[in-house]
């Protein structure tokens, strides 16, 4: 079996997201497709699975033109996708998400759930999952649901898996597990589109990968092809993947958190007894697979959370009880850790948005009225400073990539007076190339002499960026060690292993 | 709970995100049903199709004559009439367009604040019927100077409406009991209590009346109209349009030009990014339903100080809450939208009556008009689909989901 994409274009108004791209799939091989966020791999996927319609090139399977519609169309031809956020509904069953779109029933119309089990268990044996088919989706860990989207495209008979982002939101053992059935199922002559932009995944499971950049191919190169020659394919240019800096300078103890306490809704305590201490002058990376309280732990200290025990100060002065206005009044600047739902108004502009969190007063307000020559100038002025791709001040922020949306959040927050800076995934969903910069501009900040606090998923940013490195686990820090600590040891303590005991 | 703010406020940002050629092109789908209905209805067009292929031309030129006939009668009625002598008389139509206008036009500013705040006000009616209530109070229980008198009314008024929203914002600020539902529960509040003071001697009855009617307005507290101004012709248009022309341009800049204003955007547009950018949330919510009472019940005061000053009674409210919503979202909630729309149902209505006196056109065409574009402006993407307009292109759209299934 071979699929064949031939010259696929596919323009959106004046963008072209696909120019021209060919791309051959054959079975039994794992074939990645690199490239930076906005490359438009996924809209060549979209193409490929019916959800958009290509403007020129064709589809061919095996030697023969395709035409699809919809996904039906696609899914009818053994075209199965796994995308990045789970198409499954939480409250149902497995058995149940399984059969959706596909119902198989019994005389009168009654659901035939029974035929649902059998072939979840039928597939599962197959490929050695271990699923449940009567589990509620929505109670399965992340990396098990991602498996019931396998499943649930292999029982349509999937030939051509699509993994959109697959490992994003999955932990460091869950993306090897991942890894070993991509491997299982090419062994069973299922061919894989993986579609990821990192570097170490590639390596790891790819037979041949294609690198996309700017909707174009720019070319094809073996599994053993060296991390920079990928990276400069990517970004069109050599990039420093680690980060230049100077040993940090300490100051005095500037942030300090005791005994801090974040509970949730559900009167769960999901940050718990955390004492940190963050000097002027350094950077704390917190690290930790996603969900152990680092979120919560950031906002609470900008007094996001509603219920808070223990105590944060900062340069002396209590911050719990503080409402958001009069902490980031204090010097607090802020980077949310989901920038589309926190960090910006999609449907403003960036002056707009680069004036957010200051409308309270000068330079922006004077007696109550928007100072629009004020907020011009230091809209251009960060729009060259911090390199913000547009066509003007005027471009609304939800039309920026991911790296320019972020750096818009970043010249917002550090041309202030800061006195703290907190910096959640700041480079998540973010181009090489903006990653870089951003990378610089926080170092920037930490030789200014302030505070900082990054937190992040990703090792690889944790280990650039430190001075120190606190790991969470399970709402507490499981210890505090030097940014040079080893990366075995910080995977360890991610699982929640104690430094003391890793070193024993 | 942040999923469900953004879900309702998504809707509301997909109602007002078109642009303005969607307002005009359901304008003129509208208009165009309406014709439809107006030939079909038409006698003298049913009776010409009888023998539609006998003689074709008749069934051409009946309807020619009932689209003619029905649109120089509204032209007639809503703004010149040039078959009356003397151009007072002439021109009549046209301050009547503009006084029926002036309360759906400062009804439909407060609707659009709500809803640039990321609120629905559905309790315009309430509002206005408590704003009529307290300007109708001090109009005769206060006598004062001139002019004095009719602005301590409206500002009378704007505080009642004021209240009365702001009651709704309280409740969303403190409980997160939905607006839409607590404005809709205040209308009736409002308008049980309204009536119940309105039967009651000694509160809002007119003495010695046995009808649930206030009592007339002092003559100081009246607006005065155009004909006071002139001198001449019996004009109704009263000062209550000049507040109206006032009150759009203070909203204008309000919305565009203040930091409250920035705040109000921010918060419609995404709460969640307000609430880190360090906005109060919930203190927006209570100011923007306050300001959107107020000026309802602007439109309250311009109906009981400029339009029923004889006294009124439980209807004042004349349906003119819920036509502002129509306003506010064919005017996409933009101030001068706001107005021109306000202007165009006034236009509508005012020229509905002289319709069906002169022409026998049902006056419900008029609100089949009205719904018809209530229809298309809620659902841009018929209209869109309708005339081959380009989708808007996608913008980046907030997606939690991972966080919203793995906890």
């Amino acid at each position: 079996m071979k699929l064949e994409l031939r010259g696929i274009t596919k323009r959106f108004g004046s963008l072209t997201a696909n120019d021209h791209i060919d791309l051959v799939i054959r079975s039994g091989e794992i074939h990645c497709l690199l490239g930076e966020n906005g490359a438009g791999k996924s809209t060549l996927m979209n193409v490929l699975y019916g959800l958009h319609q290509a403007d020129e090139g064709e589809i061919l399977l095996d030697g023969v033109a395709q035409r699809f519609a919809g996904p039906g169309d696609a899914m009818n031809a053994g075209i199965g996708m796994v995308h990045q956020h789970f198409m499954l509904i939480p409250v149902f069953t497995v058995a149940e998400n399984m059969m959706l779109g596909d119902e198989p029933t019994r005389g009168g119309g009654v659901l035939d759930l029974d035929a649902a089990r059998g072939r979840v268990r039928e597939i599962s044996e197959r490929f050695g999952f271990d699923i449940d088919p009567d589990a509620v989706v929505g109670d399965l860990p992340v990396g098990v649901q991602q498996r019931v989207e396998i499943v649930k495209a292999l029982s349509r008979d999937a030939r051509i898996l699509v993994f959109d982002e697959p490992t994003a939101v999955l932990t460091p053992p869950e993306i090897d597990e991942l890894m070993a059935v991509m491997r299982r199922l090419r062994e069973r002559g299922t061919a894989i589109v993986f579609i990821t932009h990192k570097l170490r995944e590639v390596r790891e499971v790819a037979d041949r990968i294609t690198v996309v950049r700017l909707g174009k191919v720019v070319g094809e190169a073996p599994p053993t092809a060296g991390d920079a020659e990928l990276a400069s394919m990517m970004v069109g240019r050599a990039v420093e993947l680690t980060v230049q800096k100077a040993p940090a300078r300490l100051g005095d103890a500037a942030l300090a958190l005791r005994d801090l306490s974040v509970i949730d809704a559900r009167g769960q305590y999901v940050v718990s007894h955390v004492d940190l201490v963050v000097r002027r002058g350094e950077i704390l990376a917190i690290a930790g697979v996603q969900g152990n309280g680092q979120t919560e732990l950031t906002e609470s200290i900008l007094g996001l959370q509603p219920r808070v025990e223990g105590s944060i100060t900062l340069d002396g002065v209590e911050l719990v009880g503080r409402t958001p206005r009069q902490i980031l009044d204090a010097g607090v600047g802020f980077v949310p850790e989901d920038r589309t739902v926190d960090g910006f108004v999609a449907e403003f502009t960036i002056a707009e948005n680069l004036m957010l969190d200051r409308t309270n007063g000068a330079p922006f307000v004077r007696a109550g009225a928007l100072q629009l020559d004020a907020i011009e100038m230091f809209a251009r002025a960060a729009i060259s400073e911090f390199d913000i791709r547009a066509q003007g001040i005027d471009t609304h922020v939800g039309r920026l990539s991911g790296g320019n949306q972020q750096k818009v959040v970043l010249a917002r927050e550090l041309n202030r007076e800061l006195r703290l800076f907190v910096a959640a995934q700041p480079t998540r969903g973010v181009d090489v190339g903006s990653i870089e910069f951003i990378h610089k501009r926080i170092v920037r900040t930490r030789d200014a002499g302030v505070p900082v606090i990054v937190v992040s998923t990703e090792l690889d940013e944790v280990v650039a960026l430190a001075d120190r490195i606190a790991v969470m686990y399970r709402g507490g820090i499981v210890g505090v060690v030097p940014g040079d600590t080893p990366r075995d040891v910080l995977g360890a303590m991610m699982a929640g292993v104690t430094p003391q005991a890793v070193a024993t | 709970m942040r999923q469900d703010t953004l879900r309702s406020h998504r809707v509301l940002r997909e109602i007002l995100g078109g642009n303005a050629v969607v307002s005009v092109l359901a304008i003129g789908l509208a208009l165009l049903v309406g014709s439809i209905l107006v030939v079909f209805t038409d006698p003298e067009v049913q009776a010409a199709s009888g023998y539609l292929f006998a003689r074709p031309a008749d069934t051409v030129r009946a309807v020619g004559d009932a689209i003619g006939g029905a649109c120089s009668a509204l032209f007639q009625g809503a703004v010149f009439n040039g078959t009356r002598a003397g151009w007072a008389n002439q021109i009549k139509p046209l301050t009547e367009t503009l006084t029926v206008a002036t309360p759906l036009i400062a009804a439909g500013l407060g609707v659009s604040v709500a809803f640039r705040a990321g609120m629905f006000n559905i309790g315009g009616r309430g509002q206005m019927l408590i704003a009529a209530a307290v300007a109708g109070w001090i109009s005769w229980s206060f006598p004062m100077p001139h002019l004095l008198h009719m602005l301590v009314c409206v500002l009378g008024a704007m505080v009642g409406g004021a209240l009365w929203g702001g009651l709704a914002g309280v409740l969303k600020a403190r409980t997160g009991a939905h607006e839409v539902i607590v404005t809709i529960m205040l209308n009736y509040v409002a308008f049980y209590l309204v009536s119940f003071l309105l039967r009651t001697p000694g509160a809002l009855q007119a003495p010695g009346s046995a009808n649930p009617k206030s009592p007339a307005a002092l003559d100081t507290a009246v607006m005065p109209t155009l004909s006071d101004l002139l001198g001449v012709g019996s004009f109704r248009l009263h000062a209550g349009f000049i507040l109206v022309v006032a009150a759009t341009i203070l909203i204008w800049w309000v919305l565009n030009r203040s930091g409250v204003g920035f705040r109000f955007r921010v918060v419609g547009e995404n709460p969640n990014a307000a609430r880190v950018a360090g906005i109060d949330v919930k203190r927006v919510y209570l100011v923007a339903m306050m300001m959107s009472g107020g000026l309802i019940g602007l439109a309250g005061a311009s109906q009981v100080l400029g339009t029923t000053t004889t006294g009124f009674g439980s209807g004042i409210d004349a349906g003119i809450g819920f036509d502002a919503i129509t306003i506010a979202l064919l005017g996409r909630s933009r101030p001068w939208g706001v107005f021109a729309s306000g202007l165009m149902f006034g236009a509508l209505k005012t020229g509905g009556y002289a319709m069906q006196a002169a022409q026998a056109v049902p006056i419900d065409l008029v609100l089949v008009v009205q719904s018809v574009i209530v229809l298309l402006i809620a659902a841009p993407p018929l209209v869109r689909a309708v005339f081959r307009l380009p989708a808007p292109a996608a913008t980046t759209l907030p997606h939690r989901a991972p966080k919203a299934v793995n906890r």
